[in-house]
């Protein structure tokens, strides 16, 4: 990581996010071979974070970008960092196929349930119910249909060789977190498929709630929707 | 050999390695062409989820450092503008082909230059600009496929081949140059893992106007230095025209036999070709208007290229369009009416 002040809003988890994905990146001792892809949405700015080389995706597209780098550097380590709009949403099609193709890259998934960096527009992740700038009543199904777990769906894939949810609302998730991330690139690194962490985050900002609430919300109001653990992991990875 | 296949071989002799594509008609004998060839020599080809998803594939691996192509025609090419826009900002190289077909819309799969506008003035969003190469036969198209990369790698910059179906699927005797094809380039811009240097970043954002701004002046001095450089066009005049028809790509081939029609009834007429579309030959045009009396642009649209003619021209000439669209092809005999009407005086 470099030592730079983040953009992020204060208590936001994406901070902790990127933290994670640092770590493991040193851990593995994998920086000097790795490229990460940074999204459109609150992480577009992932690249001034991550001392490691960095291209920026168009919206929603940067599973096709990493597929591109990839297929060109099969040896070295490819990750792309996306929000929920950007990937659930304008990029449904390029993760699917991503991950249907078994590209062997690491996704880390940030499901804050909003469209933070544009102002807290309901995402396909948005719960029933939830207000957002979009949404004033609540997400009501009839107009704006349901949340799409991500995390399930791929799963069904052949080519998904690791699929993951973690949440980072408190010390023994965000443990459990480092470890699904760790997880999800050595995957990669051993050449097994596609590997994917969808992570619950919070967006204190749009949700309107402080932090330490935000972080009761995701508990008590996102995880009955998404249910954590791991969908799917290779024996090889134990 | 086949004008799509020819295209294909052309970017394997150049160098590409990496091919993403999605089916379109009439240009499938490219991908098709590519998934046989590109394995044999190390390479990757990949039939992409969508056009979207193809060119994104050839941003990152563009990126990555590798010579990469993808071809399409019209509507899979309006679904490129998007990545084509992003490659343009952040200055990558690929070549891209368009074999063009009727349009707008679903439209047809016959020939037509009605991408013209699209290729040569934007089709994406934002201040860029691609390098579009119009070849006239299929010998033509392989050496513009060659020259498209290093001109591409030269300037780290998309570069557009365009041509239509018929060329496309035209069967031509070819020959392979064997040239000196660059090697391949130093790219320490690349994104291939910082390993020792400090770490590379491809992006297209600039959040401060004023950085922003200096970027597009940056892009717009390098569309300066390419429009200095890089012209080509053919200039078909015996030393005594006074008409000239001004045709690219297969409406050029049509209008050299009209030239030849026109000659034989009196009519001293010449032919302008542009060969690169974007930066158009406005100067070649200009010079030609200190003997012209008049310029007949023919081609597969409702009249797309002529709005550069008539710039070139500047009112110095008449300037008269004569077009077919929707897969329609200018028949000769209808051309050389309007060239004769064009002599009579008609505007
Ligand atoms: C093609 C395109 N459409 C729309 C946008 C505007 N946009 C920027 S960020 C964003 C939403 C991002 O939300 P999300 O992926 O959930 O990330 P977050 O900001 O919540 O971290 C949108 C719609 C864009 N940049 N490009
Ligand atoms: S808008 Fe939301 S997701 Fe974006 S930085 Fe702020 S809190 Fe985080």
């Amino acid at each position: 990581m470099k030592d730079v002040v983040m953009h992020y809003c204060p208590g936001c988890t994406h901070g902790i996010a990127h933290r994670l994905v640092g770590e493991v990146i040193d851990e593995l001792g994998i920086a000097a071979k790795t490229i990460g892809i940074s999204p459109v949405g609150c992480a577009v700015f992932a690249y001034n974070y991550f001392n490691v080389d960095f291209q920026q995706a168009a919206h929603g597209r940067a599973p096709a970008v990493a597929t591109g780098i990839k297929r060109v550097l099969p040896d070295r380590v490819v990750f792309s960092y996306q929000g929920d709009g950007d990937l659930a949403s304008i990029g449904t099609a390029e993760i699917v196929h991503a991950a249907a193709r078994g590209e062997k890259i690491t996704v880390v998934f940030i499901n804050n349930a909003v469209y933070g960096m544009t102002s807290g527009q309901m995402a396909p992740t948005t719960l029933l119910g939830q207000v957002t700038t979009t949404t004033p009543g609540g997400r009501d199904p009839s107009r704006a249909g349901y949340p799409i777990r991500i995390a399930e769906m791929l799963a069904t894939l052949d080519g998904a060789a690791y699929i993951a949810r973690v949440s980072l609302h408190n010390p023994a998730n965000v443990a459990r977190a480092r470890r699904a991330i760790l997880k999800a690139f050595k995957v990669q690194m051993l050449d097994l498929g596609f590997s994917l962490v969808e992570v619950l985050s919070i967006c204190p900002t749009n949700w309107g709630l402080a932090p330490q609430a935000s972080l009761k919300w995701v508990e008590e109001m996102m995880i009955p929707t998404f249910t954590l653990g791991e969908l799917k992991s290779p024996a090889e990875v134990g | 050999m086949k004008g799509n296949e020819a295209v294909g071989e052309a970017a394997v002799r150049a160098g590409c390695r990496y091919f993403f594509g999605y089916p379109i008609t009439p240009q499938n004998e490219i991908p098709e062409y590519m998934s046989r060839r590109l394995p044999a020599v190390g390479g990757v080809f990949l039939q992409a989820e969508s056009e979207v998803a193809a060119i994104n594939m050839v941003y990152g691996a563009a990126g990555a450092g590798a010579r990469v192509m993808t071809s399409s025609s019209g509507p899979g090419i309006s679904l490129k503008s998007e990545g084509i826009s992003y490659i343009a900002a952040a200055e990558l190289p690929c070549v891209i082909v368009n074999m063009v077909r009727g349009g707008p819309g679903l439209g047809s799969i016959q020939p037509a230059q009605s991408d013209y506008f699209q290729a040569t003035k934007g089709g994406g969003h934002g201040d860029y600009r691609l390098v579009v190469l119009a070849p006239a036969s299929v010998q033509e198209m392989v050496d513009l496929v060659m020259d498209a990369f290093d001109v591409a790698d030269e300037y780290r910059n998309p570069v557009m081949i365009m041509g239509d179906g018929i060329l496309g699927q035209m069967m031509e005797p070819v020959e392979f140059k064997e040239r000196p094809f660059s090697a391949p380039r130093e790219k320490p811009w690349a994104t291939t893992g910082a390993n020792g240097r400090a770490a590379n970043l491809i992006n297209s954002l600039y959040i401060d106007p004023e950085v922003l701004e200096k970027h597009n002046l940056h892009l717009a001095e390098k569309y300066r230095t390419i429009s200095g450089k890089e012209v080509r066009y053919e200039v078909v005049d015996p030393g005594d025209s006074e008409y000239f028809l001004v045709a690219y790509g297969t409406t050029s081939r049509i209008c050299r036999s009209v030239m030849q029609k026109a000659r034989e009834t009196g009519i001293r007429a010449g032919l302008i070709r542009p060969i690169t579309l974007w930066p158009f030959p406005y100067k070649a045009l200009e010079e030609a208007t200190r003997r012209a009396k008049g310029f007949l642009t023919v081609e597969m649209s409702c009249g797309q290229m002529v709005e550069d003619v008539r710039l070139a021209v500047c009112g110095r000439a008449p300037v008269r369009f004569y077009g077919r669209t929707g897969g329609m092809i200018p028949q000769p005999q209808a051309i050389l009416e309007q060239l004769v009407s064009l002599v009579e005086g008609g505007v």
